[in-house]
């Protein structure tokens, strides 16, 4: 098993009760998760059937903004645990009331579920939300704030194809402005050592980007160049109002990635997309459905096996308890 | 705490006060032999030796114990939210707040002269703070339609505004000059682009970015005073900026005003005592407008009241229900409480050594006062009898517990000061007394 490190899963050692994000977190902290999803990929490859470490818990699945692969990935990998999954889909007419965010978490409080994961459009709320109750809470996507999964996920798909994270060039493309990803891509990767490009168009980057520690540039070939590692972000029409780019011709000219964009990176660099993917807008199709060298569906199978992990770690750091898992190995 | 009193009777002789008045620079210590003598509700006289002949044979003798006696202080820019004239009546009197002058985005708008008069009526009845009311400065506050003035004016709106919202048109906002600097009123302009601003919920920069929130660039304060300087030179205007936060604003104004434009601005206290960062972890109590901004902003604020480029503080009180501050940050509301800390907050900059008491104390007394053409903030034979006693050393923790007020969204919260309201005393009645 690729495991990186020689530490023994000990989930107590994880200083955090609820996964609010990635920003704050230490190498060692992520690379605790990291270890564990690695030994899940295998699990999950080889053996069929459920493990009973989280029998008897309950994850909800609190989904204020629609969400399939988010959702279905949570709701594995707490079944692959042996938890009861239930999901919760809050009607998007009702989360306009402020009063629905801090009444629902206490509502599910009462019922003592031992994590929630929560993804809501609001920058801040699964923060919020995390305050009322006694349970974890992993934050699924809260606005435009972080994602922390998916950062872990796609930590995880680089350190097994790459060996590993420290060192590595690692561009993200597209639409930073709206991208919770990006943002939680960029701490972890800092923290782990690798270094950070951005590449967008300027009215697709936050002010001040370059403050949080990464390079940026507005041009495709000049900030692929010599990249290990290529994400593209989905452009996020649905949380544009006007004018951040005028037509989709142009913005596919100037930042779709295709192969010709491509070749100023380095011969075996990864293409990565966290998904739903727009094709023909920030990515051509035969560069995504390139075997050799898109990542993109290991990204999914990652994230079942990341997300394994942190509904472990969470709920048995809570509960104070040793995992059962590793009795049985 | 709050006291309830008739219309006071008789003379009243407040001794042992050291007597400051930034209008007539009066600042004289502390003795049994001088004070204050008031006549129901009005001031006989003020003086460090007036008792020294000896004290009227009726008077009744309050002793101050040392402590300071200045003008009742008068805030600019409050907000009334609903008609709750007796809860802003609490904040007022317990902070020292004498005079208030309310935005005019109240239920129902005060865009007529009907309203004008019934907001004078309840703050009359609630009997605490002297309330009185800007006017809007169009129909509704919708930026469209001009809303009169001059009739409005003459039943006692001071100035016209509207409100939280900029006026956006540039041809309505010219009009609205125009049409004012026939009756010689002042403009208040809440200097925001909206469109450059649509969606912000905070400051521009790295704290935004970091924390996925949608920014407010300076440039929207920037552009809109750019805008409205020329626009008060091209008509003659009277032009004033309510709470400026930004370095670069007040570079424009300083310039504006050494060309001789009739252009004044205040800004508040959290301005010039907070940062971006007070947001931390989208703390919805620091989400104010406009938006807390960056240290170097709050240092030029600061550099602005010293060298006299801002004329007044205000404190933007803006009282908001738990149900509209507790909801994630991009939805919850605007403002802040402001009245109970303005004294403390402005005496910071005393303590920490960028003002006089007097010059402080003028920033929230006299300059508003002479503004808006107010009959309020000085201690003089003849005036109403509003003035305030403070320690200005006494501190205390901004709380939940420490406010008098039914909302408690303080941006302070949990900040401790120093200065402390003891009496607040209204045409004569003493309504706040700490001790009591």
């Amino acid at each position: 098993m690729p495991s990186m490190s020689e530490t023994p899963f000990n989930p107590a050692a994880f200083p955090k009760r609820h996964l609010l994000g990635i920003e704050g977190l230490s190498p060692l902290d992520i690379t605790l998760l990291l270890d564990r999803a690695d030994e899940y990929v295998e699990l999950n490859r080889s053996v069929g059937g459920k493990l009973d470490t989280l029998a008897g818990r309950t994850v909800m699945n609190l989904f204020f903004e629609s969400s399939t692969r988010t959702r279905t990935s949570f709701e594995l990998a707490g079944k692959r645990l042996g938890s009861d999954v239930i999901n919760m889909s809050v009607s998007t007419s009702s989360i306009k009331k402020g009063e629905t965010l801090i009444d629902t978490a206490m509502t599910l409080n009462a019922m003592h579920p031992d994590v929630l994961v929560v993804r809501h459009g609001s920058s801040g709320a699964v923060k919020l939300l995390s305050e009322k109750v006694n349970c974890a809470v992993i934050n699924a996507g809260d606005g435009r704030h972080e994602h922390p999964t998916q950062a872990l996920l796609d930590a995880l798909t680089i350190r097994r194809r790459k060996g590993r994270l420290d060192g590595l060039q690692v561009a993200i493309c597209g639409d930073i402005l709206h991208s919770r990803v990006a943002r939680s891509n960029i701490h972890l990767l800092n923290t782990m050592g690798a270094r950070v490009r951005l590449i967008a168009p300027k009215t697709l980057l936050p002010a001040q980007a370059e403050r949080l520690g990464v390079e940026v540039f507005y041009d495709m070939k000049a900030g692929l160049r010599d990249c290990d590692i290529v994400m593209m972000l989905r452009l996020q029409t649905e949380r544009m109002k006007t004018n951040f780019f005028p037509t989709v011709r142009e913005y596919y000219h100037f930042y779709g990635l295709d192969y010709a964009k491509l070749e100023v990176a380095k011969p075996d660099a990864l293409i990565m997309h966290p998904g739903p993917m727009n094709r023909g807008v920030e990515i051509a199709s035969d560069v995504a459905d390139d075997i050799g060298r898109s990542a993109i569906r290991e990204q999914v199978e990652m994230g079942v096996a990341v997300r394994m992990a942190c509904l472990e770690v969470l709920t048995l750091k809570l509960a104070g308890e040793q995992p059962k898992a590793e009795d049985k190995s | 705490m709050i006291q309830r009193q008739p219309e006071a009777q008789g003379l009243v002789a407040y001794i042992n006060a050291r007597l400051l008045d930034p209008t007539t620079g009066l600042d004289a210590p502390a003795n049994l032999t001088g004070g204050v003598l008031t006549n129901g509700e009005y001031i006989v006289d003020v003086g460090a030796e007036l008792f020294k002949v000896g004290m009227p044979e009726d008077a009744t003798i309050i002793n101050c114990g040392g402590q300071n006696l200045a003008p009742g202080l008068v805030d600019m820019r409050i907000q009334i939210s609903g008609r709750d004239f007796e809860n802003v009546g609490i904040s007022a009197v317990s902070g020292g707040v004498t005079t208030a002058v309310c935005l005019p985005n109240t239920t129902p708008v005060i865009d007529d002269r009907s309203v004008v008069e019934f907001v004078a009526r309840a703050a009359r009845k609630a009997g605490l703070v002297k309330i009185y009311p800007y006017g809007a400065i169009t129909k509704g506050l919708e930026g469209q339609e001009l809303a009169e003035m001059g009739m409005p004016n003459n039943s006692g709106a001071v100035a016209f505004t509207d409100a939280t919202r900029a006026i956006a048109n540039t041809r309505t906002m010219a009009q609205a000059l125009s049409y004012a600097s026939t009756f010689g009123l002042m403009i208040v302009q809440h200097p925001e682009e909206p469109s450059l601003a649509e969606e912000g919920v905070m400051n521009e920069g790295e704290t935004a970015t970091r924390l996925g929130l949608t920014g407010i660039p300076i440039e929207a304060e920037l552009i809109i005073i750019e805008r409205d300087l020329r626009l008060a030179q091209m008509t003659g205007g009277r032009l004033h900026f309510a709470h400026v936060s930004t370095g670069e604003s007040l570079n424009l104004i300083r310039a504006a005003k050494d060309r001789g434009i009739s252009v004044t601005c205040d800004t508040a206290p959290p301005y010039f005592a907070l940062n971006e960062t007070a947001v931390g972890d989208y703390r919805t109590f620091a989400k104010l407008s406009p938006p807390l901004r960056c240290e170097a902003d709050r240092k030029a604020i600061i550099a602005g009241l010293k060298d006299g480029t801002i004329d007044a503080i205000a404190s933007d009180h803006t009282p908001k229900s738990e149900d509209t501050k507790r909801l994630p940050f991009a939805d919850a509301a605007d403002g802040g409480l402001g009245m109970e800390t303005l004294l403390a907050i402005t005496l910071e900059l005393v303590h920490n050594g960028h003002l006089s008491l007097l010059d402080a104390l003028g920033l929230i007394t006299q300059h508003p006062a002479e503004l808006l053409g107010l009959p309020a903030g000085r201690l003089k034979a003849g005036a109403a009898a509003d003035f305030i006693v403070f320690d200005a050393e006494r501190g205390w923790k901004v709380s939940e517990n420490n406010l008098h007020s039914k909302a408690k969204n303080t941006p302070f919260d949990g900040r401790p000061v120093q200065g402390r309201v003891l009496k607040t005393v209204i045409d004569g009645r003493m309504v706040f007394d700490v001790d009591a």
